[in-house]
């Protein structure tokens, strides 16, 4: 073998030999990476019960209800499959709205209510003119 | 191969490569960002804040190309022992962490008023950054060590190893629970985009890279000259002047 072959199989060797200690130690650390677990898996009990977690998926249209004085909201978060009521008392983003994909952080009280201290809006990624969303909505409908 | 991988050579093709590159970069950038910023519709759910869309995407675009054209000229210069495949590694990297940072600075600002947060350690945006730190160590070995050749083996090197987090930002978003969305262009199917959105920001990307082109061969130039000052062809150019 000569010495340019050598080298090839060095850098070769040190990208797959990365890239295998790569896959290995994010699988190991699958759970950490989890941005936020979804109803199922809080209803599943793969979520922390004793620290902090977030929990995301998309807030049930008219389930949205504000105290009459305050800032505190409950609303019910779904993934389309399972739903989990979470409660908030501050200030939302401009995103949140019933049908929007939101996160928020904070942790189950006794009765199965999620209490949040933040609340984060999710976008999806589509992008399209007002007037197109609202005929892809009509079409939906019919 | 030999004469077109000479340092000479390629101060000399370059630059006349230079003007193309930079005037059709200006001129596609312009008509881009025109049609982004002004003639491109609002979005529904966004309005007018999308719009940073402009920028951010195609910064963010560049900042994984550019990272990949470095690993590879690094890989280049590393095996068949090319100095010019190194040359080009070393130009790259400046511009890439701009890109990178360009990219992380403009999502952070669009975070905030959509998201409701600049920031949040989640799998997309921290493997962004963790680019930013990869830029930021190949260029620090390559003014650390005082031997050029020693230091293009050592940078090139992380040049290479870095390139295992490249994949992992494309699919930050489907492996994990992000905060950030899916893919909207890059992906192998319909672009979740309307037409007269996506057009612009194709240009705008078309538009980044050849201001890429424009950049690395400016770049490359003062770094073949810097490292070929004891040679002959350049020390004839300086005469000449």
């Amino acid at each position: 073998m000569n010495k340019r072959s050598k080298r090839k199989l060095l850098v070769v060797m040190v990208v797959f030999g990365v890239a295998v200690a790569t896959v290995l130690s994010l699988t190991a650390l699958q759970e950490n990476l989890q941005y936020f677990y979804s109803p199922t898996e809080v209803k599943a009990g793969e979520a922390p019960d004793s620290r902090e977690f977030r929990i995301g998926g998309l807030v049930v249209a008219g389930s949205v209800e504000r105290a009459t004085e305050g800032l505190l909201v409950s609303f019910d978060l779904t993934d389309n499959a399972k739903i989990i009521t979470v409660e908030y008392s501050g200030i939302l983003p401009d995103l949140f709205r019933e049908g929007q994909g939101i996160i928020a952080l904070g942790a189950m009280n006794g009765s199965g209510t999620f209490v949040a201290n933040e609340v984060l809006a999710k976008h999806d990624e589509n992008y399209m003119p007002p007037e197109v969303a609202a005929a892809l909505k009509a079409a939906e409908h019919k | 191969m030999q004469r077109f991988s000479s340092p000479k050579h390629f101060f000399e093709m370059s630059a006349k490569l230079i003007p193309w590159f930079a005037v059709s970069a200006l001129l596609l950038g312009v008509y881009g960002f025109y049609m982004g910023l002004f003639v491109a519709p609002t979005d529904y759910q966004q309005g007018e804040s999308y719009r940073i869309i402009f920028v951010h995407v195609p910064a963010a675009w560049m900042s994984l190309f550019i990272y990949v054209v470095m690993a590879i000229s690094a890989a280049i210069g590393l095996i068949w022992q090319i100095r010019l495949a190194d040359t080009i590694a070393a130009a790259s990297a400046p511009i890439g962490a701009w890109f990178t940072f360009l990219a992380l600075v403009t999502g952070s600002l669009w975070g905030k008023p959509m998201w409701g947060t600049y920031w949040v350690w989640d799998a997309r945006l921290t493997s962004e950054l963790i680019l930013l730190f990869l830029y930021f160590g190949y260029m620090a070995l390559q003014s650390a060590i005082e031997d050029q050749r020693t230091a293009d083996k050592a940078s090139g090197l992380l040049a290479i190893v870095g390139v295992v987090n490249i994949p992992i930002i494309h699919y930050s978003v489907e492996w994990w629970n992000t905060l950030h969305q899916g893919a909207t262009v890059a992906k192998f199917d319909k672009p979740s985009m309307h037409i007269d959105m996506l057009i612009p920001l194709l240009v705008l990307a078309v538009a980044a890279k050849l201001f890429y082109a424009t950049m690395v061969l400016v770049r490359a130039r003062n770094e073949v000259l810097y490292r070929d000052r004891n040679r002959r062809w350049v020390r004839e150019l300086i005469e000449k002047l």
